[in-house]
């Protein structure tokens, strides 16, 4: 019988959660390692059972969670993560140039088809890989190493590698994006990469035409045309049918551009959600109204999904990983915020109900489609 | 026998319950203990000091016999009564909050 497992990271540990395909009851598990910081939980499209998880304290660093089993039991790994090589400096907030330096990892991207492959995105911004299942990571270093990347700057969130896509028709074809240096595509495996920023704006850097310096929210890819991307930039939703060579805005009628999740209909490409927030200063949904937005036509036009939302009185945020996209046939939406809530579609954003409403703040959402 | 306590968190990363005791080959210091506390449990490699530098993470801070040994030199003997294994080694995590 088909089913789903929805993967939660939060402020104070992970929780998983699985359901039926009917998605109206819940089984949940969790909190687990609890009081860390977990930024991602993600499963392995070639081995559903395999999942990643990222969990992280100011106190004591950074580990690898790893689970053979759906999150039922859960093994840390013993891997380092450490630059290759010379840090190299990027920007800090007042011009001068700091060191690289390894904070955290904020996403996991699992292989396609490898289950011991996996991929983390880190603050300070460098792409990493392990290819025994989290047990040794080695960096990526062109990446950090790029021409451009002493001139990088952070965002308000630190200086965070946030995605990572793999192109499932090019194996060795990857994009990243990098909060504020922008997206980059490589088309070797990540032994070289190119900025791809052409074509978006920002009017809070010095240069707005810029080749980096863009703060990228997240980008989203359908599997089916991965040349096509969607892209919640700071301001603006955006996107490229070429692979990211040239971006164009689709912001259209949304009632703010700003957010930080955007994501894609599995069997409609054309179809894409945001969740637009008021403004980079505030952080909270336009008019205290928590609205999904969906666009039908790739773009431009765009409807609020309000039934079963709060629409008064709501001021929460929900972060950029944490908006997810199952693949039954009627597509299931879930999405959590920092107020706690996971809510969650059965009918493609039509209607929405809790899951649960008071985890501690949600900081990623992933879902696996299990068969 | 060097007796350490590990902060909460660390002891369920490890697996452990209550104090642990290692062997320690040579003279007992806070890098000799920590070495062995490493090898005994590979997944703590990180999270009290630094992998690459082997520095103290900054919100790690080492206790014994009443005394703050944070700030003292990695080489340096730890008391007697914690080398007998009378007194243990604590590793806390320093307390923060409003």
């Amino acid at each position: 019988m088909s089913g789903v497992r929805v993967l939660v990271g939060t402020h104070k540990g992970a929780f998983v959660m699985t359901s039926d395909a009917k998605r109206k009851q819940w089984d949940i598990s969790g909190p687990h390692f609890t009081g860390w910081e977990v930024y991602h939980v993600k499963g392995s499209p070639a081995d559903p059972n395999r999942l990643y998880a990222s969990q992280n304290t100011g106190w004591f660093g950074q580990v690898v969670q790893r689970s053979n089993d759906g999150g039922k039991t859960w093994q840390a790994m013993e891997g380092k993560f450490a630059y290759e090589g010379e840090p190299g400096t990027h920007k800090w907030y007042d011009g001068s140039s700091r060191p690289f330096e390894f904070k955290r990892i904020w996403h996991l991207e699992p292989s396609l088809t490898d289950p011991d492959t996996v991929y983390a995105g880190a603050e300070d911004a460098a792409l990493f890989r392990s290819t025994d299942g989290g047990q040794t990571w080695g960096e990526l270093p062109a990446l950090r190493q790029h021409s451009t990347a002493p001139n990088w700057a952070p965002g308000a969130g630190g200086m965070c590698l946030h995605t990572i896509i793999l192109d499932p028709k090019r194996k060795d074809r990857m994009f990243v994006a990098i909060s504020a240096a922008g997206a980059f595509r490589s088309d070797d495996a990540g032994k070289s990469w190119q900025p791809i920023n052409q074509g978006l704006r920002s009017e809070g850097i010095p240069d707005p035409n810029a080749e980096v310096g863009h703060c990228v929210h997240r980008i989203a890819m359908n599997p089916s045309r991965p040349d096509t991307l969607f892209m919640q930039k700071h301001w603006d939703v955006m996107r490229t049918d070429d692979a990211g060579d040239t971006w164009r805005e689709v912001s259209g009628n949304l009632p703010s551009d700003f957010g930080f999740p955007i994501d894609i209909h599995p069997h409609e490409p054309e179809t894409i959600y945001v969740v637009p927030i008021k403004s980079d200063s505030e952080h909270i949904p336009p008019d205290g109204k928590l609205r999904v937005y969906r666009s039908r036509t790739g773009g431009n036009e765009w409807e609020p999904l309000t039934n079963g939302l709060p629409q008064s009185n709501c001021y929460v945020n929900i972060l950029r990983d944490a908006m997810a996209l199952d693949s039954l046939d009627s597509p299931g939406i879930y999405f959590g915020t920092t107020g706690g809530q996971v809510y969650a579609s059965a009918d493609a954003g039509d209607s929405w109900n809790p899951i649960v409403r008071d985890l501690p703040a949600v900081l990623s959402v992933e879902v696996q489609t299990l068969a | 026998m060097i007796r350490v306590v590990l902060p909460p968190h660390l002891r369920n990363l490890a697996q452990v319950k209550g104090e642990v005791e290692l062997e320690v080959l040579g003279q007992a210091t806070p890098q000799t203990v920590l070495d062995a506390l490493e090898a005994r449990y590979p997944v703590l490699r990180g999270t009290i000091r630094d992998q690459t530098t082997r520095e103290r993470r900054a919100l790690v801070r080492f206790f014994a016999c009443e005394q703050d040994l944070s700030l003292d030199p990695p080489d340096r003997p730890l008391p007697e009564a914690v080398a007998a294994g009378k007194e243990p080694f604590l590793i806390i995590g320093a307390m923060a909050g409003g």
